[in-house]
């Protein structure tokens, strides 16, 4: 029984990676990109739900939407500032002016929200009169007795998870404007030819990865509830790691990835060591890679001579 | 064009290394002063007041933000609090060091650079123990609020602690568990890459053998796995720990304490005093931390009308309530004013002539605080001896456990 | 002078570069002895190991083409083990420079070890897979530093992982103490050094990229295939580049830990890896001097900027994107060429 708390734990965990590994790998596999900034837009959106339902008592969805809708903004405004001008520029160097980006907004989010931690509220539970007659909030279902427990947090990400990965994975293949960003990530100069307006499409997909990033942001902290201006920095790279553990530009892969990148994460540090499962998720990372270089699901480019 | 680029980018570069080598040159005469009342900063004297140059440094961007950015604001309040007295006025100076040794002996450099005379040397024990062999060097007297490694004062006579040390902690906590009969099965979640933590970790283990307490479980986290606690929590409650010691910062501890009760798990939980501030957090729903115990030095709902003062000001000029590293810091500051009031130091004594009749005074005053009464300091460790608080948290505020 | 004009491009380049450094140094440690600022001078050594962190990098990015996110691992390992090997000949060896110097050379050894190791795997991928494996090993290097305790007594050296087993006798120290890190290391760094290992690395790299094998590097960087068609071995020539990048950055690493006196693992994370990798696509992929002048301008830039209080990181970033702009971004750059020759018209902008 341990071992299935500990795999839902792992799940529940994984799931989170696995919301923003979608952003990260939406992102780059259109626009060829790492965009490092993508877990401080996750803060950002945190923070605006947080005010929105905190300070300005809105419902909770009307908070989702505020921070989806701010958020989908704050990505176009970086794209056209920071990303823009350099699209034919070497990705590298959009690389580090995504990093600009990231201290950029790290650094703002201090100034503005300060450092005090803010505590998330838990958007998912319901009231219950528990087994002392008091009111008490329940955040999770039981199953055996107790033994085992899900949080309504992971149910939903989970739901959250694969409804995001089956609207991105039809948009982009039925769309009009999805067949444009495929277009686009597999020959820029041909579809510009074919008439597609690259630039409008790469700068769609910046707004589309950011308005997940608000979502994923509020997901994330309603699981682990601890806001600070550094939030997103450490799950954004896990991320980025479960996004190429599975396939990088795959979406299926990233919600793999995601999911397996907690698990092993968990599951390392219940059976073998809580110190060193850090190392033993990279590693892990390393041996996949080395059997299979372009990750679980991603596709293998053939190069032509 | 390609040359054209290259050319471009070169000059680009070297004007920002220019415009940046220039700056570094002045940078002394700008900063973060924060002397708002005494006036007068560059005759060392206002209305015939010594004034004497305060520098510190510590985290006030990046992760370890909310530490410095505590102890800044309370040095504020105390330095403002001074100036309006008699006796020496102090003109504060606090650099950022985003809890890094490198930045922070930059940040060190940048007061030497600006005149500092006196110091709170670094709030985190990293860089603190490495500008403290500069401060050693330079003979600047220093005391730092919450820098609670031994490093930070090993071998340097001239720096000394206001918190406890790191290893006392561990001792205490033990000590204490044993006193109050708490539990003898406990279990340990520390953070393996914090020195704090690990420091607590070490003596805890120790004195906690040496006082019949069996440790049956002992887990970590470290940076980048420190959102998901399930597995520590189930190992402590898989071996059936009545009790789980948790020596680290309030913001892991939160994330536990959620994590706990949504497993069904309700030990007792002990902390120490980097446990303070939990009831501060924002939107943090109190009834968690419900029977926590802590050794702290700081009480912010303790009914002493400087504490009540402090906490007042404090609460309408940031907006939060303070915790310990703001008390310690505050401590300091006044620590440093009655040590120099003592001395009778005035500004244009040499930095080592300074630094000798501080030495002389903190080795023999006693302080009373908002930390403690009846505080000493040990000259040859710099070690601070006064009663630790053990405090436990009933209804959101926090009650004497003895 | 006529000798310089007739000197071929590289050759040319690579002279001036030399010549730059070593003005630099002169200048720097003559105005260090004349009332140079304290927050200068404190940098001054730090600035060498970063200088020669980014050179090293720039040999991977540049020189190699492949993106490594995990330079910094390197640097712990030199770090550790240069300081290890200091604080073991503290008696032996009574001259600090020889002691320094042990420890560059004990550093770069180790992280060469290691980097020989590490590039078996990673260098068998591609892109952003080898740039995700090399962030992996960069992890996996500090979380061992977190969990390593290092002794030292009259038996010689004891090593345990996780916790300390290492049983000293009487007289022993534990030098490496798990997440404390090293602590009351002895500051034997100095300018002098610094300068010195930067000559050394920047003539190791000039003669390797102009040598046969440097080519055969560059080769692999341009076209892999056709460079696989005429013969170059991939895994040789990668490796070569890769492992002297990485007993660079080990060098680096020894100088910049004893240059503090204490230094922890966490120091070289992912973050430090990046702020490298800045340097060196600021300075020009390939472009060694580039390289330098990045690396002391950024770590001038966030000491100048502390008089601009509580905005200075914000005012850093802003500068790190405007810059990035600036000479990446052919609208901006021709803004900026319209302006720059006629300095006075700055206000009539567009």
């Amino acid at each position: 029984m341990s071992f299935l708390s500990f795999l839902i734990s792992g799940i529940s965990l994984g799931s989170i990676y696995a919301i923003i590994a979608l952003g990260y790998t939406m992102v780059y596999g259109i626009a060829k990109m790492l965009n490092f900034a993508h877990g401080d837009v996750i803060m950002v959106g945190a923070y605006i739900c947080f005010y929105a339902v905190g300070h300005f008592h809105l419902p909770p969805v009307v908070g989702v939407l505020a921070a989806m809708a701010l958020c989908t903004v704050l990505g176009r405004v970086i794209e056209r500032l920071a990303y823009k001008p350099l699209r034919s520029a070497p990705s590298l160097a959009v690389l580090i002016t995504a990093i600009g980006v990231s201290y950029f907004l790290q650094n703002a989010a201090l100034l503005l929200w300060t450092s005090n931690p803010k505590v998330f509220p838990n958007f998912f539970g319901r009231e219950a009169v528990g087994p002392d007659g008091q009111a008490q909030l329940l955040t999770g279902v039981e199953l055996f007795g107790g033994q085992l427990r899900i949080s309504y947090v992971t149910l939903v990400t989970i739901v959250v998870c694969l409804v995001i990965m089956g609207a991105l994975s039809l948009f982009i293949s039925r769309s009009k404007l999805g067949k444009a960003m495929r277009a686009c990530s597999e020959d820029k100069d041909a579809a510009r030819l074919m008439g597609i307006n690259v630039d409008t499409t790469i700068s769609l997909t910046f707004a589309i990865g950011s308005g997940l990033a608000a979502v994923a942001g509020v997901l994330l902290c309603s699981a682990y509830p601890t806001l600070v201006p550094t939030t997103g920095s450490m799950p954004g790279i896990k991320a980025f790691t479960a996004a190429v553990f599975g396939g990088i530009g795959s979406i299926p892969g990233a919600f793999l990835g995601g999911l397996l990148l907690g698990v092993i994460e968990i599951l390392s540090a219940a059976y073998i060591s809580t110190q060193l499962s850090n190392a033993i998720v990279f590693a892990v990372l390393i041996v996949v890679l080395l059997v299979k270089p372009t990750g679980l699901l991603g596709k293998a480019i053939r190069e032509k001579v | 064009m390609k040359r054209m680029k290259k050319t471009l980018a070169l000059l680009l570069a070297a004007v920002l290394c220019l415009g940046a080598l220039a700056a570094c040159g002045d940078s002394g005469s700008s900063g973060a002063t924060a002397n708002t009342t005494s006036g007068g900063t560059d005759t060392g004297s206002a209305g015939g007041n010594p004034v004497f140059k305060l520098g510190g440094t510590g985290p006030l961007t990046g992760g370890a933000a909310i530490y410095g950015n505590a102890v800044y604001n309370a040095a504020q309040i105390a330095v403002e609090e001074i100036n309006a007295l008699d006796g020496v006025h102090f003109e504060l100076k606090f650099e950022d060091d985003q809890h890094d040794a490198e930045k922070a002996v930059n940040a060190y450099n940048a007061l030497k650079d600006w005149g500092m005379q006196v110091s709170i040397s670094s709030v985190t024990s990293k860089p603190a123990e490495a500008t403290s062999v500069e401060a050693y060097n330079d003979r600047v007297f220093s005391i730092t609020p919450s820098a609670s490694s031994t490093a930070t004062t090993e071998g340097k006579d001239n720096v000394f602690q206001m918190c406890f040390i790191d290893p006392a902690q561990g001792t205490m906590a033990a000590q204490t568990i044993a006193r109050l009969n708490l539990s003898n099965k406990v279990a340990v979640i520390w953070k393996n890459d914090d020195v704090y933590s690990a420091g607590i970790h070490e003596t805890f283990l120790t004195e906690a053998a040496a006082q019949g307490i069996e440790v049956v479980s002992d887990t970590t986290f470290a940076d980048g796995s420190d959102t998901d606690f399930s597995v520590q929590i189930a190992d402590a409650q898989a071996k059936g720990a009545e009790l789980v010691f948790l020596p680290m910062y309030y913001q892991p501890a939160s994330l536990i304490f959620a994590q706990a009760r949504a497993a069904g798990y309700a030990p007792v939980w002990f902390g120490v005093d980097g446990m303070d501030g939990i009831l501060t957090l924002e939107g943090f729903d109190t009834s968690l931390a419900e029977n926590v115990y802590l050794l702290t030095p700081f009480n912010a709902w303790g009914t002493d009308a400087r504490n009540v003062s402090f906490v007042e000001k404090y609460q309408q000029r940031f907006g939060d309530v303070p915790n310990q590293f703001a008390a310690d810091s505050y401590d300091c500051v006044y620590a440093l004013k009655q040590a120099l009031d003592a001395a009778g130091c005035t500004p244009d004594m040499s930095n080592a002539d300074i630094c000798s009749a501080m030495l002389a005074q903190f080795t023999s005053m006693t302080f009373d605080g908002l930390t403690g009464t009846g505080a000493t300091w040990d000259g040859a460790t710099g070690r601070v001896s006064k009663n630790p608080l053990v405090v436990v948290i009933r209804d959101g505020i926090y009650v004497a456990a003895d | 002078m006529e000798k310089l004009k007739n000197m071929n491009k590289t050759t040319r380049r690579n002279f001036l570069t030399y010549a730059f450094v070593i003005a630099a140094y002169i200048i720097l440690q003559l105005w260090a002895g004349a009332g140079m600022k304290s927050s200068l001078r404190g940098m001054l050594v730090s600035i060498c190991a970063y200088v020669v962190m980014a050179v090293s990098l720039n040999l991977t990015v540049g020189v190699l083409g492949e993106l490594s996110l995990g330079h910094a691992g390197f640097m712990s390992v030199g770090a550790f083990t240069g300081v290890t090997a200091a604080v073991a000949l503290q008696n032996a060896v009574a001259s600090a420079p020889l002691r320094l110097a042990i420890a560059m050379v004990v550093g770069a050894i180790f992280a060469a070890i290691i980097g020989f190791l590490i590039g078996i795997p990673v260098l068998r991928l591609n892109g952003d897979y080898l740039a995700i494996v090399t962030l992996a090993f960069g992890e996996i290097i500090k979380t061992i530093f977190n969990n390593l305790y290092v002794g030292l007594d009259a038996k010689g050296f004891h090593i345990s992982l996780l916790e300390d087993r290492t049983q000293l006798l009487e007289g022993g120290k534990l030098i490496i103490a798990g997440p404390m890190g090293i602590g009351g290391i002895q500051k034997i760094a100095s300018f002098t050094g610094g300068a010195i290992l930067v000559l050394l690395c920047l003539v190791v790299i000039f003669n390797l990229v102009n040598s046969r094998a440097g080519r055969a590097i560059m080769a692999l960087r341009d076209n892999r295939i056709a460079a696989e068609s005429v013969g170059i071995s991939v895994t040789k020539y990668k490796m070569m580049a890769f492992v002297t990048s990485a007993a660079m950055a080990g060098a680096a690493g020894a100088l910049f830990a004893l240059n503090y006196s204490t230094i922890v693992a966490n120091k070289f994370d992912f973050n430090t890896s990046i702020l490298v990798l800045v340097f060196v696509v600021l300075g020009g992929l390939g472009n060694m001097f580039g390289s330098i002048v990045a690396a002391a301008a950024l770590t001038i830039l966030p000491e100048a900027l502390r008089g601009s209080d509580k905005y200075r990181m914000l005012i850093y970033a802003v500068v790190l994107i405007l810059v990035m702009l600036g000479t990446n971004s052919p609208r901006v750059r021709g803004f900026l060429e319209k302006l720059l020759p006629r300095r006075g018209g700055k206000k009539e902008g567009v």
